[in-house]
């Protein structure tokens, strides 16, 4: 029994850390979600390659490390605490929907280029704001695609796109070129999560991957698992940025941080950070060891996790008063995140449903 | 990250699971004599007092064998292991770290057999959450220390054999942990006297404690003079692994969601109503947080890294689910949820009467304000209040 991480992960850990407080502090954050400095982030992105955190899950006969999703956990955790903008999120469930539904020829074709950096992927699975169900998969399968995919998440920059199709009742996951596609930024909270629309117009798909509903709740469940890591560090930057705020602001003579209004809302936040944290990584650890248990176990965790996080976010900003609104300072940019994460993959009412529905 | 056991643990979780098996029919099968039998044979596999060394009759199991031990009893609804609930959490504890040889010889054993019970006198009626202010005044005459004051809120008071008592042996002190003694009393002793409380639910398990000029010998003496207060906090500290626990909360969220299969509302299933599901939800993730929290704390201990107070985070979650869990049901089953018992009650009137009894988690170990000062002083290093 052994719930605790490795000498190696702790050391990729540390490694993704530093390399976020050197390359990625909240300046550069910052402009890279303003779309600025695109030589930057692509050498960002190389750098990300090279250090092999997109070649993590991929298999070693793919040219990937051949490691598992709790290795993932690390690196997604430490990019949500720097609110990292790089598409680490979506090549990793990329390469998990390739490596799970492709056939030996696809693997081969795509995996290797996942892990290296080259091919980017954005993706978009359902076609409704609101509904994780096949039937909220819209865009119409076949040789030719040709409708709209309204929300593609990092559908810019990309190579690539993996998309959700139907026809009829079946499935079917298709890889297309962004180039052949009108994809157009759209605005919203987090910046750091930029979202796509993409109109197809007899868009050839460069393959097709036929799936079943099993297999797009996985891929569901791996993007909730993976969102809720990313959280973990998010929420614990804000908890840190507080509390450092709390020990030093200066009311009615005493540090804020006395006052249990201020201090018992910050324990509890630790209390919600640690619990989701918990439960985030007993579902990154099912990923691979008991699949069986994932869907449940991604559902406690994202469900938990959309709620206390959006508090956290806006408690952040709440309890540092008016600075905390300012522009330059970060404790906003956390609230716009937790507003991402608390849609993305479904919110605590659809997954308290789904856990619900599994008696 | 791996959540499987070892041979010899799995073996000895199979060891657990045969005598359960053997040892322990149904609840409604248990006869009159079971529970001595029981004790017994919990006693001869040396699963009493299971953390403790051999050499005072304890079971030395290693600490993954002891969440495996009070898993499989949680999960069979076992009974307790002794009928001295203190006496195992933490006075045997106690004397276990603290005590002299000749106090393991002469207490550690009774509380093994479930020959004594002890009950824990630290509150009194000025000092509940600041405890550390007591005043229960022991003074030191010859061989004897002199013992005057109160006691209250004393769970077991009313049937224990002895009591483990915080005294102040010193007033004069810079800081008012200093000066504590801690010491181990006979409740037959002269001068000491239990009036019983009533609580809400009409029972009366806790009892004002008074002691006037009771006399203990200095050999009762539990620690040093003056250094009760670390004796207190350490062996509270014991009181730590929550797996137990756990178990007990998911088979309570297994009853809840029965309940909630058998119930209509408005006269359609309350199962379908999209607000119970989400209550239930919340439930079930906090309990399976509490697991998940708990074995990473497990594992912290098994590293031999320190914990700090994450064991607070467990603490506040189970005071939360205490309350709400018995107020849901209660709510959820309308007219038949408030009956405490008849044909119609609720579950035979069991979440009414958890609706009245959640102050012993909520309030008896450090209430939740006082858990959250901890996390924030402790952990995140906010000022003092
Ligand atoms: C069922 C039950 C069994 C018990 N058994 C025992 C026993 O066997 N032995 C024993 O010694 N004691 C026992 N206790 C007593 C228990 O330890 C105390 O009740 C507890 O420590 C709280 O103290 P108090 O009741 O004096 O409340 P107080 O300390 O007076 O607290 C009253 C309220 O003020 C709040 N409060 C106090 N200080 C602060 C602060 N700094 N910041 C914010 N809020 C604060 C508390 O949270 C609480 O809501 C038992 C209690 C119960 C309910």
């Amino acid at each position: 029994m052994d719930f605790g991480f490795s000498e190696e992960q702790n050391l990729l850990r540390e490694q993704v850390r530093r390399f976020m407080a050197d390359e990625l502090p909240s300046s550069t954050v910052r402009a890279l979600a303003l779309g600025e400095d695109p030589e930057r982030r692509a050498a960002l992105w190389q750098q990300a390659a090279d250090l092999g955190w997109l070649a993590l899950i991929v298999p070693e006969r793919f040219g990937g490390v051949g490691l598992k999703w709790i290795d993932l956990a690390v690196v997604l955790e430490e990019c949500g605490r720097a609110l990292c903008p790089l598409p680490v999120l979506s090549a990793a469930q990329a390469a998990a929907a390739i490596a799970r539904c492709g056939n030996e020829d696809q693997r081969r074709a795509w995996l290797a280029r996942i892990a290296s950096g080259e091919a980017v992927f954005g993706i978009g699975l359902y076609d409704e704001p609101n509904w994780i169900d096949p039937q909220g998969v819209r865009l119409a399968g076949g040789e030719l695609l040709t409708g709209t995919k309204p929300f593609v998440q990092d559908g810019i920059p990309s190579t690539h796109l993996l998309v959700a199709t139907r026809t009829g009742d079946a499935l079917a996951l298709a890889i297309v070129a962004t180039a052949e596609v009108e994809v157009t930024a759209q605005p919203a909270v987090d910046g750091t999560k930029p979202t796509a629309k993409a109109v197809l117009d007899a868009v050839r798909p460069l393959d097709t991957l036929p799936i079943s509903s099993a297999d797009l709740d996985f891929l569901t469940d791996c993007g909730a698992v993976a969102v809720t890591l990313e959280a973990i560090g998010a929420a614990e930057a804000v908890l840190e940025l507080t509390s450092e705020y709390a020990k030093t602001r200066i009311q009615f003579d005493n540090p804020i941080g006395k006052y249990q209004g201020v201090k018992h809302r910050l324990a509890d936040m630790f209390v919600d950070i640690e619990s989701f944290k918990s439960l985030a990584y007993y579902a990154a650890w099912a990923v691979d060891d008991a699949v069986d248990e994932l869907p449940r176990a991604a559902s406690l965790a994202k469900a938990y996790a959309s709620d206390a996080f959006a508090r956290i976010g806006i408690d952040g900003v709440g309890l540092h008063g008016a600075i905390g609104y300012t522009a330059e300072y970060d404790a906003q940019l956390y609230l716009k995140r937790s507003k991402w994460v608390r849609s993305a993959f479904g919110d605590a009412d659809f997954h308290y449903r789904r856990i619900a529905a599994m008696g | 990250m791996d959540f499987d056991y070892t041979p010899s643990e799995q073996a000895f979780r199979n060891e657990v699971r045969e005598f359960l098996a053997e040892n322990l029919p149904p609840p409604k099968e248990r006869g009159r004599g079971f529970l001595a039998g029981w004790l017994s044979k919990v006693r001869a596999k040396g699963w009493v007092g299971f953390s403790w060394p051999k050499e005072y009759g304890g079971g030395e199991g290693s600490l993954t064998e002891q969440a495996i031990l009070k898993e499989e009893m949680a999960l069979h609804r076992a009974p307790p292991l002794g009928t001295s609930f203190m006496g195992l959490a933490w006075v045997g504890p106690g004397i276990m770290q603290y005590g002299t040889d000749e106090q393991k010889q002469r207490f550690i054993p009774d509380i093994l057999d479930s020959k004594v019970n002890w009950c824990t006198g630290y509150s009194e009626p000025n000092h509940g959450s600041d405890l550390a202010a007591i005043e229960t005044k022991a003074e030191r005459i010859g061989d004897h220390y002199v013992v005057n004051g109160q006691k209250i809120w004393t769970t077991g008071a009313p049937w224990a054999d002895w009591i483990i008592l915080l005294t102040r042996t010193q007033f004069d002190v810079e800081r008012k942990h200093d000066g504590i003694t801690c010491l181990l009393v006979p409740m037959d002793a002269p001068g000491v006297e239990v009036r019983p409380i009533e609580n809400m639910a009409g029972e009366r398990n806790f009892a004002e404690v008074f002691f006037t000029d009771v006399q203990v010998p200095v050999e009762n003496r539990l620690g040093e003079e003056g250094k009760g207060w670390q004796v207190t906090i350490s062996a509270l500290a014991n009181e730590r692994s929550s797996i137990g626990e756990v178990t007990q909360m998911f088979a309570r969220l297994d009853s809840l969601k029965a309940l909630v299969k058998a119930t209509r509302r408005q006269g359609r299933p309350a199962a379908e109503d999209p607000a119970v599901q989400r209550r239930i939800g919340e439930f079930e993730a906090k309990i399976a947080a509490m697991k998940y929290n708990g074995l990473r704390y497990l594992t912290k201990q098994l590293r031999g890294e320190p914990l700090s107070s994450e064991t607070s985070v467990n603490k506040l979650h189970r005071a939360s689910l205490e309350i709400e869990m018995a107020d849901f049901a209660v709510e959820l089953t309308g007219m038949a949820g408030v009956q405490l018992g008849g044909d119609d009650a609720a579950d035979g009137g069991s979440w009414a009467r958890s609706s009245l009894g959640w102050p012993g988690v909520v309030i008896g170990g450090g209430t939740p304000n006082i858990q959250r000062n901890i996390i924030a002083e402790r952990i995140l290093g906010l000022p003092k209040d």
